[in-house]
């Protein structure tokens, strides 16, 4: 291995920062970097170094990721950071400028590097170099990665790496990230830097020589590979600086400033960017054109020039470029024809499998919430709290689970899509299709994926490198409907939809008003985003220069590594939102709980009802009548139910003096919702156990059992009227019924408007709020044959109207397309933005996109 | 007479002559390695006729139509 610092040369003026101790004499940790191009196995990299241990987050104020882990190398402390893949260090856009800022130590947030580690891809060293030529400007100590030293191996090129190694100035280290071959020795390469660069600090006591030397000291034997006239101009934009008593910027950023022709660092408020400087910068790039040194393709022509001479004798080519099965990969891949069929098997295989596999977990989920609010309900005493616990906490909290099985099954789809390279096909193949409205092909898989759940097709736009794209995906991404509008669509479909066949049965009409549902939100979608790239996020389109890498088998670990480290971060981001706006919504439609002061008779009616029920029983029980069995029908079985929490007074007083419910509870039961094992519900129950100790029968039966049965009907009657007085006032069903007149012109009431507000954690709860608001038990699925039957069944309030109809389904479907009804969605923006601006832009105008859609749908619905 | 890289025929072998414009795609294209005097090579179309797909410097990169008409190409002298 070469030493980083070779000859006695001076060394030069290191940093403070780079000492081993801090103030206090203790090891402090070193600060290493790590730097490369896309698809060099970098994260792969990092994740094998950095182990267990790793922080994410994202740099304020833009939208890049900030991973950092800590480590333990050769006894010594270790912060490693991970920097996003780059081809180049060329800032021209905020995102690209954290990584120089970060390698420059210009960022206040965060503690100045003590050296970088470059990955570069062994397979391609001479582009994966130009990179790195730019790392060794900045003055840093650096060791190399080379990755892939396999792949290289397999297309027949020959790598001599130590002669690389004594080129290039730095220690240079094969590995095999994907199979942890080669980590120990770059972990070592790593560690002995530290020592060196004390030594190198502690000689330079000795020779305090000259002032511009790199810090770290170890680059002496390095020259810029800038020609001598640009290195000229750029000393002169130095003196300059000095002379007029400016800030003097480092080195890199003037030799930056001078070759960005973008205009993005002259603007981006460096200090000590004056008028002045920028006169004489643009005089330079004159000069320097007459001098046949264009700027910029100088640059790249300096530095792919000393790429040539540094690899001079490091690779050996075969002297026929080897066909690789790769190549052969890529023919059919790509081509017109089949590559267009794999694509689309491909695509369907993707969403299918995300979007059926994900059901039975999905269920397994819904069945442990149940089995967990069954724990809940015998441990907790009705009231406030369960119903909180209930509600508002496993309901929360089952919203965020219930995502993960799509979630994990879509993460590992494009996992293993990365990691194989085919996902750059897939953006090579639609990106003439995408670039219609504006987009590039590299939006189409996280619109794709958004299908199954905008919440990782959002996550996915980070394949997008440019900014303005990828927002415009993150936006429209919403609209594509995911399969929490499912049981939406199922619902009203079913109940509504009259199930006509056309074509010899081959379209039905509910098939065809389901795929409307899908096709309004493509539609949209590519409106908006054609409409957004006119307008707000204008901007030139972007280029596609992207580069295709070759096929590898994906690795296993690295698949399911990302796969469980997306899906975690969404746990963690999203999840503690989802939660706390599951629980404002259910405090919502649970206080005020003043039902005796709003509505005194219903309480008492309720209260009435549910004492001579008790009474019926209790002589029936005297009697020794075996009293009639509660109605067996699952409808009111779960009407019953609904009197949860909302009976107290009635069940205490009936409940006082029996016998454990739990004793006589009738195995019929036992399959019972959470919500219905409760109530009013238990005295029944509990008067059976009574009921069952007794044998004798005396007479009049059956006078005593239907007027039991009439007793039972008026309170169950008593505890849903109850149950809507209490909806009703609550402060959800008050603002229900404050927006009743703005969603009356969609055909809704207030309690479809209830519905749609306490639905917004997530869709899906829509098809559970209508259960509640229609006075059924809250464990209504859209399967639920009650629930279908109470739709069609329900009227407007005080007349005999039908609510639903064709067009109130179609409207209410149609509003569930396109709104933004999906805390989660919203989260996830706001974390891929770092901002709340364009989570509450998305709700905004997906949310008014919403109303006229559905607003028109119903007006026009009702004139045909 | 001066072609584009937009021009070639698939399976054509040319050098980069220069790459004009002074903004962000020309600078992408630069230091993606299209430097003048590289050798490029037209690899396929997209099934939509575009992108192009290139080799050079022993990978495969994927241009639109419309960045490749920025690039200047002339024939590989006679050694190839």
């Amino acid at each position: 291995m070469a030493d980083p610092f070779p000859g006695p040369s001076p060394t030069g003026n290191s940093p403070s920062e780079s000492a081993s101790t801090d103030a206090l004499g203790r090891e402090k940790a070193f600060r290493v970097a790590l730097i490369g191009n896309p698809n060099t196995g970098k994260s792969t990299l990092f994740s094998a170094l950095a182990g267990v241990r790793q922080r994410t987050g994202n740099y304020p104020g833009v939208t890049v990721e900030k991973k950092e882990g800590r480590v333990v190398m050769g006894d010594r402390p270790f912060v490693l950071i991970d920097l996003p893949g780059t081809y180049s260090l060329a800032p021209r856009s905020p995102d690209e400028m954290v990584a120089v800022d970060v390698l420059l130590g210009r960022r206040d947030d965060e503690l100045p590097l003590d050296m970088v580690v470059c990955i570069v891809d062994a397979s391609n060293l001479e582009r994966n170099l130009y990179v790195v030529s730019q790392v060794l400007e900045l003055g840093l100590p650096v060791v190399l990665a080379v990755n892939m030293v396999d792949v290289a191996a397999d297309r027949g090129l020959k790598l001599d790496l130590a002669r690389l190694e004594r080129q290039l100035g730095v220690p240079v280290v094969p590995v095999q990230a994907h199979r942890k071959v080669g980590l120990d020795k770059l972990a070592d390469a790593i560690a002995a830097i530290p020592a060196r660069v004390a030594k190198a600090s502690s000689s330079r006591v000795e020779s305090e020589s000259s002032a511009q030397q790199l810090p770290g000291g170890h680059a002496a034997a390095r020259v810029s590979p800038f020609p001598e006239a640009f290195q000229g101009e750029v000393a002169a934009l130095e003196r300059l600086e000095r002379n007029a008593g400016i800030p003097v910027l480092p080195r890199y950023l003037l030799e930056r400033l001078l070759l960005d022709t973008t205009g993005y660092l002259e603007n981006s408020g460096l200090p000590g960017v004056t008028p002045e400087l920028l006169a004489e910068t643009k005089a330079a790039r004159s000069r320097l054109a007459l001098q046949g040194l264009p700027v910029p393709g100088v640059e790249a022509m300096a530095r792919y020039q000393w790429i040539a001479g540094i690899l001079e004798g490091v690779v050996t080519r075969p002297k026929q470029r080897l066909v690789t099965t790769g190549d052969k990969l890529d023919r059919v891949l790509t081509h017109r024809v089949w590559g267009t069929l794999v694509f689309v098997a491909m695509m369907v295989l993707l969403f299918q499998t995300v979007f059926w596999m994900a059901e039975p977990a999905s269920e397994l989920i819904d069945g442990g919430k149940s089995w967990i609010g069954d724990r809940i309900v015998a441990a907790v005493p009705e009231g406030a709290l369960r119903s909180l616990l209930i509600n508002g906490v496993l309901e929360g909290v089952g919203g965020v689970l219930v995502f993960l099985p799509q979630i994990f099954t879509l993460f590992l789809f494009i996992a293993v899509l990365e990691d194989c390279g085919y996902m750059a096909r897939a953006a090579y193949l639609m990106d003439r299709l995408m670039s219609r409205v504006g987009l590039s092909g590299k939006s189409f898989i996280p619109l794709l994926s958004s299908f199954a759940c905008a919440i990782p097709g959002v996550m996915a736009t980070r394949v997008i490198e440019n900014p303005k794209d990828r927002l415009v995906t993150m936006l429209v991404a919403p609209l594509m409907s995911c399969s929490a509008r499912l049981p939406v669509y199922t619902l009203l479909v079913g109940a509504f939809i009259p199930d006509r066949k056309y074509l010899g049965g081959w379209f039905g009409l509910q098939g065809l008003t389901m795929f409307a549902m899908y096709a309004i939100g493509v539609v949209m979608a590519v409106a908006v985003a054609w409409i957004l790239k006119l307008t707000l996020l204008r901007g030139a389109t972007p280029p596609f220069v992207m580069e295709l890498p070759g096929y590898k088998l994906p690795g296993l670990n690295i698949v399911l590594y990302r796969m469980l480290e997306r899906g975690w971060s969404f746990v963690k981001r999203a999840g503690t939102l989802i939660f706390a706006v599951s629980v404002v919504v259910w405090a919502a439609a649970y206080y005020p709980r003043d039902i005796e002061r709003v509505a005194p008779e219903l309480v008492k009616r309720q209260a009435n009802a549910a004492l001579a029920v008790a009474r019926l029983e209790a002589r029936a029980a005297e009697l020794g009548d075996q009293p009639p069995q509660p109605p067996p029908t699952p409808g009111s079985e779960a009407t019953t139910g609904s009197g949860k929490s909302k009976t107290n007074s009635g069940e205490s007083k009936t409940g006082s003096g029996e016998s454990p419910r739990a004793s006589g509870e009738p195995s019929a039961r036992s399959g019972e919702s959470v919500t219905a094992n409760s109530g009013s519900e238990a005295h029944a129950s509990g008067s059976e156990a009574n009921a069952s100790g007794s044998e004798a029968t005396t007479s009049g039966p059956e006078d005593a059992a239907s007027e039991l049965e009439a007793a039972r009907r008026e309170l169950e009657a008593a505890d849903d009227l109850l149950a809507g007085a209490m909806l009703r006032h609550s402060y959800l069903g008050r603002l229900g019924q404050w927006i009743e007149p703005v969603v009356k012109p969609l055909g809704w009431d207030w309690r479809i408007g209830c519905a749609a507000l306490a639905s917004f954690p997530a869709r899906e709860v829509l098809v559970a709020t209508l259960g509640v608001i229609y006075n059924l038990g809250a464990d209504e699925d859209e399967e639920s044959e009650s629930l279908t039957q109470t739709l069609r069944s329900a009227t407007w309030e005080g007349s005999t109207k039908p609510l639903f109809n064709v067009p109130v389904a179609l409207s209410i479907m149609v509003f569930f397309a396109l709104c933004a009804q999906c805390a989660s969605t919203l989260a996830v923006i706001k974390r891929e933005t770092n901002s709340w601006r364009w989570p509450a832009f998305t709700f905004v105008y997906m949310t008014s996109l919403a109303y006229i859609a559905s607003l028109l749908v119903y007006q026009i619905g009702i004139r045909l | 007479m001066s072609r584009t890289a937009a021009e070639l025929r698939v399976g054509e072998r040319v050098r980069v002559a220069r790459v004009d414009g002074l903004d962000e795609i020309s600078m992408r294209l630069l230091e993606m390695g299209l430097t003048p005097g590289v050798e490029l090579e037209l690899l396929g179309k997209a099934p939509l006729g575009d992108p192009l797909e290139f080799e050079l410097r022993g990978y495969r990169l994927s241009v639109r139509i419309a960045e490749a008409r920025r690039v200047a190409v002339s024939p590989l002298s006679g050694d190839s």
